[in-house]
């Protein structure tokens, strides 16, 4: 606790000292995490090896180079993002000027998660960096290995007095939640979402909950078999690629029209043998359950007999290394575990439907996902699925890239969050919009002032409307 | 009054949990099937609304006068003209509003196209005040609909008037299968927030937001808060005194008797000026509202004998009484306080460490005008604050040092006029914004989405993983198609 309260004095006084806010503090923090990247990539590469079992290649399209992106992208545009916007104002006003200045929030703290160790606490933390605040980094314990590389080398390469690293668990963060911040950035699950939020609103910090849920893949009818082909690449890429399911925006079910079940079946089981060998547990290209309490969650969401009954490939489970075979299953009881909570891991249910249209009924009768994945040809049914469907965001025949477009906002709607981030966004979402109007003293507008009469009250009106010729008038005594 | 309350009261449909509970979910029901979101859908409310102010502008002028014994100018000016404006605008540039924006993608997801869609959130709550109670209960509301959204207005109990007149225009005006008032106190507001909504607007204080974003967390739901705080109006000299006195006057007393979350709070200047200054505002104050301020019909009155009570509290604190240089009078009976100015009040005052929302000025003097900024910076930030200065550096140095909601350099208030700026607080003065477009995005969600084609898949992408994908990954991360094409040629080399 005093760690904390000190930790948080300190950087209260270097946000007051003003020192955050040039242009060049914050360049020179971004290009210090930029080298602080180049110089350690074999050291992240192991943490995240110790941590989860990623390779290198993993390791580098998911984190690292996510992170060097992400500064590079902010180090190009922070000046302009810092620009005042200017906002138009009525002639009635005249002469005056009107802008939005953003300014830093202050002294804010970051939750990352363990799936994506660096670049879940590391994108945030560029964002409040190019914002001009100061930070406190609360790395996730259940990637001990990353979460003490940041604390160890963070300090080396960041502005010690303005960007901290503070480790634990829960009963860490909850310290943490008692003091007043000025935002709180929170990766992880709905319930501790909850409890961020209600701390929060003990100090009326805003906050952004980063969230997850059941992505849902909907796969129309591919006529084109080389088209199916890369969908299915994709699909994979998208749920056993990315930390083996273990990602927010990861795939978690699939829908599709009950007809094309066993062409489907057939192709995952050919490019899961392609991607990751015949021994697919023990491949090097796959990641491992992070821990053994997530081990365990998952083996028991497969125990429910009807579920491990509709399991159609995979399903050895290796404890001792924390692996899970990549796993799908056909049609498991809609009402299982599997299906109503978030999966996060190497499992993937195919639900079939009779129509695919179907499948928005479906999406929509469960909470809001993070992303909504489709794979379709069929104009019509793409506008139907964004216009009937709601998500964080929607892909259409890709899986994930919508992480790495700077331009998008990241972020979810309902259970899987609210707030964005991801490259201008992440600049605003630690940044307050300041509106500030300049006046000058002439000219006075008369009518503003008591005593009130009619003629004011009609002035008043016109001025309103803009109308410039009646008030004219009125002003001449001209207009009734 | 009081027995019409009371019978106001017995009319009333009782709101528990369950009543609000059967209320969303027939909400949600509607908003589900689609109605809102159309274009058309949406323009035909914001539509009934213009009419329904239109046609009833005096009904709500005598809701005001009985509520709040405000002035009709004001009622027109700062309530019904700046809602019609909201709404006009809302009107005019929704279309545009609701285009998606074109987003520029990366090399890394080539070829490819990417858009930002606006979507409704769903069933949003909006809290409002009783010191504005037509405005701020219908602005947000003009955002919620325009952003396509379903909406249940609460406005406020302690403007019962206005309270029960939008509860009849909303049944007479709006569609009622989505947009619905319920009236209450306390226990109705309570019930409303036990239920799961997709966004709450809530204008009011510190003590409620936190209340509200409390009961909000359960439900993971966003919430814009507009609090209010002690906004600072600093006064420099050698600036055109008259015109910033009136200005001065015009954001306080002239806005709802001093009742409103931007109002100047207290006022900042140097010892040297502070007699011109307040000599200026004495002047000016008997100019608009004569030697006897009580009887002005240009004065709104206090609202209630609670807040009555709460600012002559302020006013008879043993340090603070002393210190009136102007003013004073009060007549409780009708609720009426006068114009009140203080001269050097202790900063430990009562009056000095909460919101003061009546027509109390404190003035605050300093040996040099830059010190006030440490005196602004000393307390929570305020929703507003404003300056008066010919002084370009001075004019720099606060715009940069001083944190708020809102800005104005000699003026007061009228920012809150102009819809293409914010309108928001900071830490205690809030959190989020609205106004013009920034209502509409206050009730969106910005969905994010790509558009793939099937075609320029890079193997890289997938495993097996290999060094030479570990290149070529780099290459295309950081836009080197040269190192790309290396790697590309090194890959194939393996």
């Amino acid at each position: 606790m005093a760690e904390v309260e000190k930790s948080l004095a300190e950087l209260r006084q270097t946000f007051r000292s003003g020192r955050t806010r040039s242009v060049a503090w914050r360049k020179t923090q971004l290009r210090a995490l930029l080298d602080l990247i180049r110089d350690k990539e074999d050291l992240i590469f192991e943490a995240l090896h110790q941590d989860l079992g990623k390779h290198p290649v993993e390791a580098y399209r998911d984190e690292v180079g996510v992170v060097t992106k992400s500064a590079t992208y902010s180090l190009s545009n922070v000046e302009k993002w810092m620009a005042p916007k200017k906002g138009d104002l009525p002639l009635l006003f005249f002469p005056a000027k009107g802008e939005v200045l953003p300014e830093p929030l202050g002294v804010v703290l970051i939750f990352g998660s363990w799936n994506f160790p660096f670049d879940v606490t590391l994108d945030p933390l560029i964002g409040a960096i190019s914002a001009g605040n100061a930070v406190v980094l609360k790395p996730s314990e259940h990637a001990p290995a990353s979460s003490a590389f940041l604390a160890r080398t963070l300090p080396i390469y960041l502005d010690d007095s303005a960007i901290r690293v503070i480790e634990g668990g829960a009963g860490v963060s909850e310290q943490l939640l008692q003091h007043k911040w000025d935002k709180i950035f929170f990766t992880g699950s709905p319930r501790v979402g909850r409890l961020v939020m209600t701390a929060a609103a003990k100090h009326l910090t805003p906050v952004t909950l980063e969230l997850g849920g059941k992505c849902p893949v909907i796969l129309d009818s591919l006529s084109n078999p080389s088209d199916a082909k890369v969908a299915v690449k994709r699909i994979i890429g998208g749920k056993w690629g990315a930390c083996s399911g273990q990602a927010c925006v990861g795939v978690d079910y699939i829908l599709l029209e009950d007809k094309f079940k066993t062409n489907l079946i057939e192709l995952l089981k050919k490019t899961i043998k392609k991607f990751y060998g015949e021994d697919p547990i023990n491949s090097k290209s796959i990641a491992r359950i992070v821990n053994k309490q997530q081990f365990e969650r998952l083996r028991n969401l497969l125990q429910d007999p009807l579920v491990s009954a509709s399991i159609v490939h995979g399903g050895s489970l290796d404890e001792e290394k924390l692996l899970i075979e990549p796993t799908i299953l056909l049609n498991p009881p809609l009402d299982a575990d599997i299906m109503t909570e978030e999966i996060f891991g190497p499992l993937l249910p195919i639900i079939t439907l009779d129509n695919i249209k179907e499948s928005i009924d479906f999406i929509n009768s469960r909470p809001k996902p993070l992303a909504v994945y489709a794979f379709t040809k069929d104009g019509t049914f793409k506008r139907q699925i964004l216009a009937e469907t709601s998500s964080g965001s929607v892909t259409f025949n890709d899986i994930l890239v919508q992480f790495v477009c700077d331009g998008l906002p990241f972020g979810g709607v309902g259970q899987s969050g609210f707030g964005r981030y991801h490259g201008k966004y992440s600049f605003d979402t630690f940044s307050h919009e300041k509106a500030v109007m300049h006046r000058s003293f002439f000219p006075e507008i008369e009518p503003r002032y008591p005593p009130w009469n009619d003629f004011k009250l009609k002035f008043i009106r016109l001025a309103y409307n803009f109308d410039y010729l009646g008030m004219l008038l009125a002003f001449m005594g001209l207009k009734r | 009054m009081e027995s019409e309350m009371a019978a106001a009261e017995e009319s009333r449909v009782v709101v528990d949990s369950e009543v609000a509970a059967r209320l969303v979910k027939g909400l949600r029901e509607a908003f589900i099937a689609g109605k809102t979101r159309s274009y058309k859908w949406r323009v035909s409310q914001l539509k009934s609304i213009l009419k329904m102010v239109e046609d009833r502008e005096q009904g709500i002028a005598d809701a005001l006068r009985s509520d709040l014994a405000k002035p009709e100018l004001e009622s027109v000016v700062y309530e019904v003209a700046i809602l019609k404006n909201a709404c006009t605008t809302a009107i005019k540039k929704l279309k545009h509003w609701m285009t998606p924006e074109k987003v520029k993608t990366s090399m890394t997801s080539f070829p490819s196209s990417a858009e930002i869609v606006p979507e409704p959130l769903g069933v949003v709550l909006v809290i409002s005040p009783w010191n504005y109670p037509l405005l701020l209960s219908l602005e947000p509301v003009v955002g919620a609909i325009a952003a396509g959204n379903a909406v249940v207005l609460k406005p406020s109990e302690i403007a019962p008037a206005t309270s029960s007149l939008l509860a009849k225009l909303f049944a007479e005006y709006m569609d009622n299968s989505l947009i619905k008032v319920v009236e209450g106190a306390v226990a109705e507001t309570s019930a409303l927030l036990e239920q799961k909504w997709d966004k709450i607007c809530y204008t009011g204080n510190g003590r409620v937001g936190r209340i509200v974003m409390a009961a909000a967390a359960k439900h993971l739901t966003p919430v814009l808060l507009e609090l209010g705080g002690k906004s600072p109006a600093v006064v420099d000299s050698g600036i055109n005194l008259q015109v910033a006195t009136r200005r001065i006057i015009a954001g306080k007393w002239a806005c709802n008797n001093g009742q409103t979350c931007v109002a100047a709070d207290y006022v900042i200047t140097t010892k040297d000026y502070a007699p011109k200054l307040l000599d200026s505002l004495k002047h000016e104050l008997e100019k608009f509202y004569g030697k006897n301020p009580l009887e002005s019909k240009d004065l709104s009155r206090i609202v209630n004998s609670n807040h009555f009570a709460r600012l002559t509290k302020l006013l008879d604190e043993d340090k603070v009484s002393g210190k009136i240089v102007h003013g004073g009078e009060r007549d409780k009976s009708n609720l009426k306080i006068a114009p009140t100015i203080l001269l050097d009040v202790p900063r430990d005052s009562m009056i000095m460490n909460e919101e003061i929302f009546g027509p109390l000025l404190p003035i605050v003097t300093v040996e040099k005008v830059e010190d006030s900024v440490d005196i602004i910076n000393s307390g929570t930030k305020p929703l507003a604050a404003y300056l008066f200065t010919n002084n370009k550096k001075l004019k720099e140095h606060f715009v940069m040092a001083v944190s708020a909601g809102g800005m104005v350099v000699n003026d007061t208030v009228i920012h809150l006029a102009v819809d293409t700026l914010p309108f928001g607080g900071v830490q205690e003065s809030g959190m989020g914004s609205y106004h013009g477009k920034f209502s509409f995005d206050a009730f969106s969600h910005k969905k994010a989405v790509l558009y793939r084609g099937f075609a320029g898949d890079v193997p890289v992408r997938y495993p097996p993983y290999t060094k030479g994908k570990l290149r070529l990954m780099k290459a295309l991360i950081s836009g080197s198609i040269l190192g790309a094409i290396f790697a590309l040629f090194g890959w194939s080399k393996d």
